[in-house]
């Protein structure tokens, strides 16, 4: 409550007019590296100059899930794993609708992988943000896909067995059109590459190493909030433009960022109306979203 | 040139195009599904129609995908659906869930098959019924109907989309193999005289906007995505201004109108077909492609002098309980007939609560049930020789 009593009584924030203001407080932990990437998400979308009303955020399950909870716009929080199958149908059935999909790691490569794999090589047009903090937050921090070899989490006590994915390389090899990775503390180059995958037609990928104090951070010794934001961004080396095989994401060795992928591919619709429908004008013709800028 | 919604006609076709040809004739426009056998037909049918009429027909990575992307096409504005068998259903379970909780309307039909698991594919069973009703967790209110025949398929798609989209859920079309594959006479009227619904949507102008402050019937106004309102939908438990509520209050709240909505509004949604009900004894109670074999059973008793008589559910949920329970206190006995194990004869058991015996006609699937045999329980409960 004194939490909520605060929140009134500070000032205006920049970013109101595309928040739930009376959601706020969040419920994320202190520190946590999402409001980082949420602020550099609704920047992205208030620059872009697309009309509001014609955005949409579907998410997932988990920390940054919630994202869908706070943010003024059309905004879809759905089972967990499923924001993409469920974005593919918004998407089809809307295609003027920009759509930004939100989630974090676990959601988008554990329990959703297949559906992300698809929708890569489909190359359905939407932007896809994953907030990749190395674990499962929401539920106390337990083993994802993500998790470095070895490291700590409450359900691998002695260290993780598995080796993670690297998310960069898994889009590439699926055929994303727009790939790029960063760290929580690069927010102009989080917010340009949102940008830059709003504008791209099909389907954009980009991932954020975020701190994740209370939980991933806590049990690997990792220090304040700071220091992990400050440890990520000194691992991180900027390679644009290389063979996702190469983008390294080593928290011991290297975390490489940049943007990797940036290509042009003929999406779902596109294919779709050659294939069925040669009759009818092209899809971009269509599509008031792609000219809608104010 | 865009194709003709409804080819309005007299067709020899089969339960599964029925299916596809009733849904495009309710103004579906977005089908998304993963092959399985004895449901493929439908989705065959909805790749070659609905590009033609504009539509869209997508092909995800499997059945999660597939009701996950239907849920947001029906956000999108757009009628959609998907088809199944058991697997796939259960496979849907949980996104059924999200859509009952977010009171997204669409269609889900399941051409049932035999199981447990990979089961019979190619062979018939009614097996899924109870999972129909509460496959998905928590508490909810759900439509299912039941075809007996191609012309069913056809005329309960178009009533399942109408129902959809009046009480905003998932409606569950039961169907069978049997109906699915069987060709028979099926009559499209033409498109003037099909009757459709389409979803309330708001009156007020956003900023008074609730999305789910329901109307004095328990039913909500449903804003689209992009209609200015700038919804907000979680399948957590929610308000009425849709943001989570994480108490047991609001959950108290959110589900009795869930349940309310439903059954509050029986009289628009329970529906039976009666033959031979009005000095019936003996009374078969049946559902899909069995109440076609109690039809041929109930006509035979007739024939040898015995009062029987049958109801043909159509909704199979919400049971139809008022109905039941009135014939119940003046039967000699009522006969399930289903090919399961006994799932729908156990709510029959409920209602009647002992007012009359109820007798059990099934086998668990792969064959229809022989009018034979249930012509042979009928004559021994008219002889009170059961």
């Amino acid at each position: 409550m004194t939490t909520a009593k605060a929140a009134r009584h500070l000032p205006p924030h920049p970013m109101d007019s595309l928040l739930r203001t009376e959601r706020i407080p969040h419920i994320w932990c202190p520190g946590c590296g999402i409001g980082t990437v949420f602020n550099a998400l609704l920047t992205a979308i208030s620059e872009s100059g697309y009309d509001p009303d014609a955005v949409a955020m579907v998410s997932g399950i988990g920390c940054t899930g919630r994202m869908a909870g706070y943010i003024r716009l059309d905004s879809f929080h759905t089972t967990h794993g499923r924001a993409l199958p469920f974005a593919t149908g918004l998407k089809l059935a809307k295609p003027d609708t920009k759509i930004i999909v939100v989630s974090g790691d676990g959601d988008l490569f554990a329990i959703g992988g297949n559906h992300f794999i698809h929708a890569a090589r489909r190359n359905i047009d939407m932007t896809v943000v994953c907030v990749n903090n190395f674990n499962y937050g929401m539920t106390g921090g337990q083993q994802a896909p993500s998790t470095p070899l070895g490291a700590k989490t409450s359900t691998s006590f002695s260290g993780a067995p598995e080796e993670p994915f690297n998310f960069c390389d898994l889009a590439a090899s699926c055929g994303a059109a727009y790939v790029a990775r960063w760290t929580a503390q690069q927010v102009r180059s989080i917010r340009s590459s949102i940008n830059e995958a709003m504008e791209k037609r099909g389907f954009g990928f980009v991932e954020v190493i975020a701190p994740c104090p209370s939980a991933f951070g806590r049990r690997n010794r990792m220090g304040s909030a700071l220091e992990m934001l400050k440890f990520y961004r000194g691992r991180s080396v900027t390679r644009s433009d290389i063979d996702t095989r190469e983008a390294t994401l080593d928290i011991d060795r290297e975390i490489v960022v940049g943007k990797f992928v940036d290509i042009e591919r003929p999406t779902f619709m596109d294919h779709y109306n050659k294939y069925n429908r040669p009759q009818m004008p092209p899809w971009r013709a269509g599509n008031p979203g792609h000219k809608d800028k104010r | 040139m865009v194709a003709k919604v409804a080819n309005s006609g007299t067709y020899f076709m089969n339960g599964d195009e029925a299916c596809c040809e009733g849904a495009l004739a309710a103004g579906c426009r977005f089908f998304a599904g993963y092959p399985i056998t004895p449901a493929t037909e439908i989705a065959e049918a909805m790749s070659r129609r609905l590009p033609q009429l504009g539509g869209i027909y997508i092909q995800m990575e499997d059945e999660i995908a597939s009701m996950a992307a239907i849920l947001g096409a029906s956000w999108g504005g757009v009628k959609s659906m998907t088809s199944t068998s058991g697997p796939g259903f259960s496979l849907m379970m949980e996104n059924i869930g999200l859509g009952i909780a977010t009171e997204t309307p669409c269609v889900v039909c399941n051409v049932q098959r035999a199981g447990p698991s990979t089961g019979l594919p190619t062979l018939t069973a009614q097996g899924d019924m109870m999972q129909a009703r509460w496959g998905s967790h928590g508490h909810y209110e759900i439509i299912a109907l039941s075809p007996s025949s191609p012309q069913e398929m056809f005329d309960m798609t178009v009533r399942a989309f109408n129902l959809s989209e009046y009480f905003r859920l998932p409606v569950l079309i039961m169907a069978d193999e049997v109906v699915g594959h069987m060709n028979e006479r099926v009559v499209i009227p033409h498109e003037d005289e099909i009757e459709i619904i389409s979803r309330r949507k708001p009156s007020v102008a956003p900023e008074d906007y609730l999305p789910y402050g329901a109307d004095d019937d328990w039913i909500a106004p449903m804003a689209n995505c992009g209609d200015g309102y700038r919804i907000h939908i979680t399948g957590l438990t929610h308000d009425e201004r849709g943001y989570p509520a994480m108490n047991a209050e609001a959950h108290e709240r959110m589900v009795t109108r869930l349940v309310n909505k439903i059954r509050k509004n029986l009289d628009k949604i329970t529906a039976t077909r009666n033959m031979y009900m009005d000095d019936a004894e003996v009374i078969v109670v049946s559902y899909g492609i069995s109440a076609r074999s109690a039809m041929k059973a109930v006509r035979d008793a007739r024939n040898e002098g015995i009062r029987a008589g049958l109801i043909k559910l159509e909704t199979v949920w919400p049971f139809p309980e008022e109905l039941i329970r009135s014939v119940a206190k003046n039967a000699k006995a009522l006969i399930m007939a289903e090919i399961n194990g006994g799932q729908m004869v156990l709510e029959l058991e409920r209602v009647v609560r002992g007012a009359c015996p109820v007798h059990l006609i099934s086998n668990y699937g792969g064959a229809i049930i022989h009018p034979g045999k249930i012509l042979e329980v009928i004559s021994k409960a008219a002889k009170g020789k059961l």
